[in-house]
């Protein structure tokens, strides 16, 4: 196989991981401050994801480097193009990150309130902005031999939004029935009726999704060609579907689990529709961005990939490892009676 | 101002503030990875309040450096689109390798050490910072090996109007890379030593816990006269590959507008750039210059005026910000010295002029670290990758003046709020002293089940 449709697929895994990952943070950050009712609670449902949020950010990271590695091009137009949307989202990453970590240095309401409000944002922003972002993606941005006609308000176009829209819906599932694994009580009770009810939400704007896809992409060209592919939507159809039924049987964890297959094939139905571009143009076709124009010479390729293989296992071994670790469900008195938490 | 200069400002600002914070994690981590690995050999449970307190401190500096870290992972593409392009395909895979090799496992592991107190034994514990400590240095070593390329470019070929790798080994054994690594790492725990013993200073002026800060200052007194005498070494070796490989930069450094053999080296210098001279030159060592530069006294250095004006460096700023970090540099080896020879006579707490000096010099490995990036990154100038592509050719195309404006403008405020918070937690922490309350810790060790 050639190293660009290896790094493509790679490309793809990435971010498919990172949006698993940081999906059911960002989500219970979302529902923070309206699903805690008391400081133990809004504190618990930090603590379900503390041990963990490093990390999974750090696979966006590796998205962005790889990208910068394997597809300088993309990278350097990408990250240009969209220079405004990257910025809100780095300043969203940024005062969520701070927020984590100082939020309970201080004993005081109004600093605590302050950094629920950051938290909410630096949640909220990111899963609307990627998801913004990639639904442009999927359409193709305008541009040329010139550069980029555009601005950060020609990304907020209808499909753009609605993509925007399904990827908090996504998250907001994720996270709800993440908090449902993790917390027992009213807490727990709670999170699960949000995940319960927001499911619905979620799949009127998948089905919209779905449709409005047809109509303002090209993604869909590559399943005609090969219908085989049609697989990789059909699961994600099925593991949508598969999230209600285990939640009704209050098998959240399955549920969850089923949440995470849901977010990495919705990921892999765009990027599969993609191939080879990986930033369509949508004013001339010669200029779109494919894994062939614009990626990195064989030999570097060929370096990292190699890192890459020996690398992601492990971390990954760990990755797991570490939530293995924390695998026990958190109670409200525990946490309060932690001060070594946060 | 044109989006080049705002761009230059804005990098230069994010890139300052992200190096408040690294030096800190660098050294520190290592320096709470020994207190508790004495804790788990002694069981001695002062070593565990060490960990504790100076962990805590590590923290929230951590935080913000892992944030601000992300921005200049982005910038590359956002501000310096044509840079990324041209030399993506080689200056990308150490950044690509540093998140997979290294910020994995610096990201997952200090999870495991905050919140796995009660959750695994003692050792693994203490493995785990362990891990944070080299993931950091590892991760330094990468972003290292970055920026010693664009010093040095070494192992690519221009083809398909970019550079491209043609040797992976040579980017990682580039003498320059490893340079900058060890004379930055060490600079970290020079860092980190006096932030310890500057604290510790404080602490035992106000007679607080003086057992504790003694022990804590004494071991960052060893720590800080072991790193600052390797920083003069490798600070020595990193000008030796300056003046080898980036005349104009050492030129700048120095102050040298005259191609000459035997050149001395000034005490004081006061440079002139307008007349391409210097107003004053005091204080010669004859061929001393030479010497340093290229262990010959005869040898000869080249001047600045054998450059086109265009192709040199800012001089007055370069050699300033030089001037006066080497300067610090030896400071710090005769501060800790005498820390290290105090603090083993056990006369600290008579000693309190010495603290109080320790105290005030809690900024200056701050401020040494700042100026060395000022050398090397104003003293390339006018290239972005030397010799190989100019500053000006490297900015993105598609971005305007009102957007880097306003991001600009941005990071300043938000950064500016970060600092200030930050500034106010670490004191808060500093002041407050170590817990004592250790039941959290010590109720269970070994693992829980669900």
């Amino acid at each position: 196989m050639e190293f660009q449709i290896i790094w493509f697929i790679l490309w793809g895994v990435l971010w498919a991981v990172y949006f698993m990952l940081d999906g059911f943070d960002l989500g219970a950050g979302i529902l923070q401050s309206f699903l805690g009712k008391n400081e133990g609670e809004k504190r618990t449902i930090i603590r379900t994801f503390g041990p963990f949020w490093d990390g999974n950010e750090v696979w966006l990271l590796t998205a962005g480097g790889a990208t910068f590695a394997a597809f300088p091009t993309t990278y350097a137009l990408m990250f240009s193009y969209l220079y405004t949307a990257l910025l809100l989202i780095l300043f969203s990453l940024i005062l969520r990150g701070v927020a984590l970590e100082f939020r309970n240095k201080v004993e005081s309401q109004g600093w605590r309130k302050g950094w629920d409000v950051a938290i909410f944002i630096g949640s909220f922003l990111p899963a609307l902005l990627f998801g913004v972002a990639f639904g442009n993606i999927f359409q193709g941005i305008p541009m040329d031999a010139n550069g980029y006609h555009g601005t950060l308000f020609t990304l907020l176009n209808p499909y753009g939004i609605l993509t925007g829209v399904l990827f908090v819906l996504l998250f907001t599932v994720h996270g709800s029935l993440w908090l449902a694994v993790k917390t027992n009580g009213e807490l727990g009770r709670r999170a699960s009726s949000v995940a319960g009810k927001s499911w619905y939400v979620l799949l009127v704007v998948a089905v919209l999704f779905l449709i409005h896809t047809a109509f303002a992409t090209d993604l869909y060209g590559n399943y005609i060609q090969n219908p085989v592919w049609f697989a990789v939507p059909a699961v994600a159809v099925t593991a949508l579907l598969g999230i209600k039924l285990f939640a009704l049987k209050t098998r959240y964890l399955t549920a969850f689990y089923s949440s995470c297959l849901t977010i990495l094939t919705v990921t892999f139905t765009g990027v599969i529709g993609l191939y080879p571009n990986l930033i369509p143009s949508s004013i001339d076709k010669d200029y779109s961005l494919t894994i062939f124009n614009s990626s990195s010479s064989p030999y570097t390729l060929k370096i990292m990939t190699i890192v890459a293989v020996i690398f992601v296992p492990v971390v990954i071994a760990y990755q797991i490892w570490i939530y293995r670790i924390f695998r026990h469900k958190l109670t409200v008195d525990e946490v309060v009676n932690d001060k070594e938490s946060y | 101002m044109d989006a080049l200069t705002l761009s230059r400002i804005q990098f230069a600002v994010t890139a300052a503030f992200h190096f408040i914070f690294v030096p800190l994690t660098l050294g520190l981590s290592i320096i709470v990875a020994y207190m508790e690995s004495r804790y788990v050999r002694s069981n001695d449970e002062m070593y565990l309040k060490m960990a504790k307190f100076w962990g805590k401190l590590f923290l929230i500096n951590f935080a913000l450096g892992v944030v601000t870290g992300i921005t200049m992972e982005f910038q590359f593409g956002m501000n310096w689109a044509e840079y990324s392009k041209y030399v993506g395909d080689i200056f990308g895979a150490p950044l690509a390798i540093e998140a997979t090799v290294a910020f994995f496992l610096e990201s997952t592991f200090i999870g495991l050490w905050v919140f796995g107190w009660n959750k695994v034994s003692k050792k693994v514990h203490a493995v785990s910072i362990w891990l944070v400590a080299v993931a950091t240095n590892l991760s330094a070593l990468w972003i290292l090996l970055a920026n010693g390329w664009m010093q040095k470019p070494v192992g690519y070929v221009l083809r398909n109007n970019r550079a491209e790798m043609v040797d992976f080994m040579a980017l990682l054994t580039n003498p320059y890379g490893w340079l900058k690594f060890s004379h930055t790492l060490l600079s970290g725990y020079v860092l980190a030593a006096f932030f310890v013993m500057g604290v510790s200073a404080y602490h035992l002026l106000k007679k607080n816990r003086p057992e504790f800060f003694k022990k804590s200052f004494r071991i960052a007194a060893r720590f800080g006269l072991a790193a600052s005498v390797l920083l003069i070494v490798a600070g020595t070796f990193h000008a030796e590959r300056v003046a080898m490989t980036q005349p104009t930069k050492f030129a700048a450094m120095e102050s040298v507008w005259d191609t000459q053999k035997g050149a001395a080296y000034n005490l004081l210098i006061i440079p002139d750039t307008k007349n391409e001279r210097n107003s004053l030159e005091a204080f010669g060592i004859p061929n001393f210059l030479s010497l340093l530069a290229f262990h010959d006294g005869n040898a000869e250095i080249k001047g600045l005026k054998e450059f086109p004006a265009e192709e040199r460096p800012p001089v007055a700023s370069t050699f300033f910000s030089f001037r006066i970090m080497a300067a610090l540099g030896f400071l710090f080896v005769i501060m800790s010295l005498i820390g290290t020879v105090i603090s083993g006579r056990d006369d600290l707490e008579n000693s309190r002029r010495f603290l109080k000096l320790m105290f005030f010099a809690i900024p200056l490995p701050y401020i040494a670290g700042q100026l060395g990036w000022l050398v090397a990154e104003l003293g390339r100038q006018p290239w972005i990758v030397y010799g190989l592509l100019k500053t000006s050719d490297a900015v993105s195309k598609s971005v305007s003046v009102s957007q880097v404006i306003a991001s600009l403008a941005g990071f300043t405020l938000l950064y500016g709020l970060l600092a200030a918070v930050d500034i106010y937690l670490l004191t808060k922490f500093a002041k407050k002293g170590p817990d004592d309350d250790l039941s959290a810790i010590l109720k269970v060790s070994g693992n829980q089940e669900v």
